[in-house]
């Protein structure tokens, strides 16, 4: 019990010191950076459920951050009901719609897996893109996201949305480090270790299988939510298959092995994206160039390098 | 307590177990014996849940359990221990063994309580000192010598509390010293834990040394079986398999 609150008195700090950061530094462009940092970190670190713990690696997970957006927009533009309707709606969209895509994938291997999420989510990116009356194609659903105030706090304000983003990212941080750290947690471990053996030992490996796979979708989408808060509506590139690009450089970069390792990434990728893109055009380029040397130099991610270091095993026992 | 009737897997043509008809009693600790091919992991295979037969059944404590998949089989008592030793290579000793009772006792699903629960820790160490790896518990298994990484594999299959373990050739790999204390710990578990335990090994000095029963397979069939002064006298056995001395003087 006592890790568990440990964990949670570090949220609340860190929120704490988020809330009060704007007011030290003005100006718009941490607050963004955090909101964007936040919904990334989610979707990766739920990546990294399937990849880093259960040796799942999709290619295709930005379907659900993709479909988070969409569907948390489309209920909010489309529909009358409330903001945390919704996001529990959109949650339940991609529930159901991983124990579909889940139920096919699951059962392949290795790069068969990768290849077939990867084909789902670019099968659902040409439905959004086809169906242009629901989802408004190439252009995305525009026209902002509609009754914003919940319990008297206007999410259409920047600091609002900043404080929500954080406390969703933590929210969602220490309920994925619980799942992790539970009973289901080791047998996703045992799973990525050694499969055969662990159905020898009893454990009915495609029912753990589906349940990471619907587990990390419904995460995903809630960082597709703050997605769609923060650019106010839901573009075709949030559910484009370079995304899922996006989430597995962070974890790369970050570390597969740490629990925190691709929130790490995610503000590496964010930050070279920022700072690059100022620099030069290249940005591809200089990401690559990075990236080779995260792979070929530490051969981990940042922060299974410094636990490495500090004589530790990482949390996800990868070595 | 283990009764296999006309059991028979092809592979394409081959039938590496074919029309297989044997029986363990409860309590014995049977040698599986046969040349290379003969069919006897795939036995095991088929007895485990690994592998589905072609025909014929096998009655596990007077149920069919043929038909049932692997985790239901370990539900009702077999474990075993494989050829090449199968562990969790990113955990500790410790860590492994918490994970297979976490298994066993049906938390594997477990989304709501931290891991180890309660009372797994101590009975990992249980298991651990049953073959003698609790001063290893904190050591990664990955980086375990070769003989405490098949002890830990048989320690995996303890954690089950199986009335039935299989054991896929437990001193596989090993020199002459390491085989023996192996078998003495394989022995040992077999007296103190109240198992029926059913191994393969190659070894004939082992095999006539501590085997209680022997069954002799040969490209896939049943060869022979019965007590070791049996085998050793049985002339299609000796033709087949242990060679005779005379065998030699002729050429």
């Amino acid at each position: 019990m006592g890790r568990i609150f440990r964990d949670i008195a570090i949220g609340i700090l860190a929120i704490a010191v988020l809330a009060a950061v704007p007011h030290l530094i003005p100006g718009k462009a941490f607050q963004d950076f955090v909101i964007r940092c936040s919904s990334m970190a989610l979707f990766a670190t739920s990546l990294n459920l399937l990849v880093g713990y259960t040796g799942l690696s999709s290619f295709g997970h930005g379907l659900f951050f993709g479909l988070g957006t969409y569907s948390f927009a489309l209920l909010m533009q489309r529909t009358g009901i409330s903001l945390p309707m919704a996001f529990i709606a959109t949650l339940l969209i991609n529930a159901v719609t991983a124990v579909a895509v889940g139920a096919i994938c699951i059962r392949l291997r290795l790069i068969y897996f990768a290849f077939v999420t990867l084909a789902m989510q670019m099968l659902m990116h040409s439905i959004i893109i086809s169906w242009v009356g629901l989802t408004g194609g190439d252009q995305g659903l525009q026209g902002g996201i509609p009754r914003r105030v919940v319990a008297g706090i206007d999410l259409g304000n920047q600091y609002n949305l900043y404080i929500f983003a954080a406390v969703v990212l933590v929210i969602g941080l220490l309920i994925m480090r619980h799942i992790v750290n539970t009973s289901f947690g080791t047998s996703l471990r045992m799973i990525r270790d050694n499969e055969a053996r662990a159905s020898f030992l009893g454990i009915v490996v495609w029912r753990v299988k589906l349940t990471v796979f619907v587990l990390s979708a419904v995460f995903a989408s809630v960082g597709g939510i703050v997605m769609s808060l923060f650019v106010s509506g839901a573009y075709p590139e949030l559910i484009n298959w370079p995304i899922s690009g996006d989430a597995i450089f962070a974890i790369v970069m970050g570390g597969v092995g740490s629990f925190l390792g691709p929130t790490v990434g995610t503000m590496i990728l964010l930050l070279l994206n920022d700072v690059v893109t100022r620099q030069t055009e290249y940005y591809g380029l200089a990401l690559g160039i990075i990236i080779l040397a995260f792979a070929l130099g530490l051969r981990r991610g940042l922060l299974d390098f410094i636990t490495e270091r500090l004589g530790g095993r990482p949390a996800g026992g990868i070595s | 307590m283990l009764q296999i009737t006309n059991l028979t897997k092809r592979f394409g043509g081959v039938a590496a177990t074919n029309d297989v008809t044997l029986t363990f009693a409860a309590n014995t600790l049977t040698a599986i014996i046969g040349p290379n091919g003969a069919g006897k992991s795939t036995f095991f295979n088929l007895i485990s849940g690994a592998l589905k037969p072609d025909s014929g059944s096998i009655v596990f404590k007077g149920e069919d359990i043929t038909r049932l998949d692997r985790a239901a089989i370990v539900q009702r008592g077999i474990g075993r221990a494989f050829q090449v030793a199968s562990f969790f290579p990113s955990m500790t000793v410790a860590e492994n063994l918490q994970a297979a009772i976490a298994a066993h006792r049906g938390q594997w699903a477990d989304l709501t309580h931290r891991f180890p629960r309660q009372g797994v820790r101590e009975r990992a160490m249980e298991v651990a000192e049953m073959l003698g790896l609790q001063d290893s518990a904190d050591v990664l298994s990955a980086n375990l010598s070769h003989g405490d990484q098949k002890l830990l594999d048989i320690a995996l299959a303890l954690a089950l509390e199986p009335s039935l373990l299989l054991l896929d050739e437990p001193t596989a790999g090993m020199g002459p010293d390491e085989r023996w204390k192996m078998i003495e710990k394989v022995q040992r578990l077999w007296r103190t834990q109240n198992l029926t335990l059913v191994f393969i090994e190659h070894d004939m000095d082992i095999v006539f040394g501590i085997a209680s029963s022997i069954r002799v397979l040969c490209y896939g069939r049943v060869l022979a079986e019965g007590t070791p002064d049996e085998i050793r006298a049985n002339p299609a056995v000796i033709e087949a398999y242990l060679g005779t001395p005379d065998a030699e003087d002729d050429v």
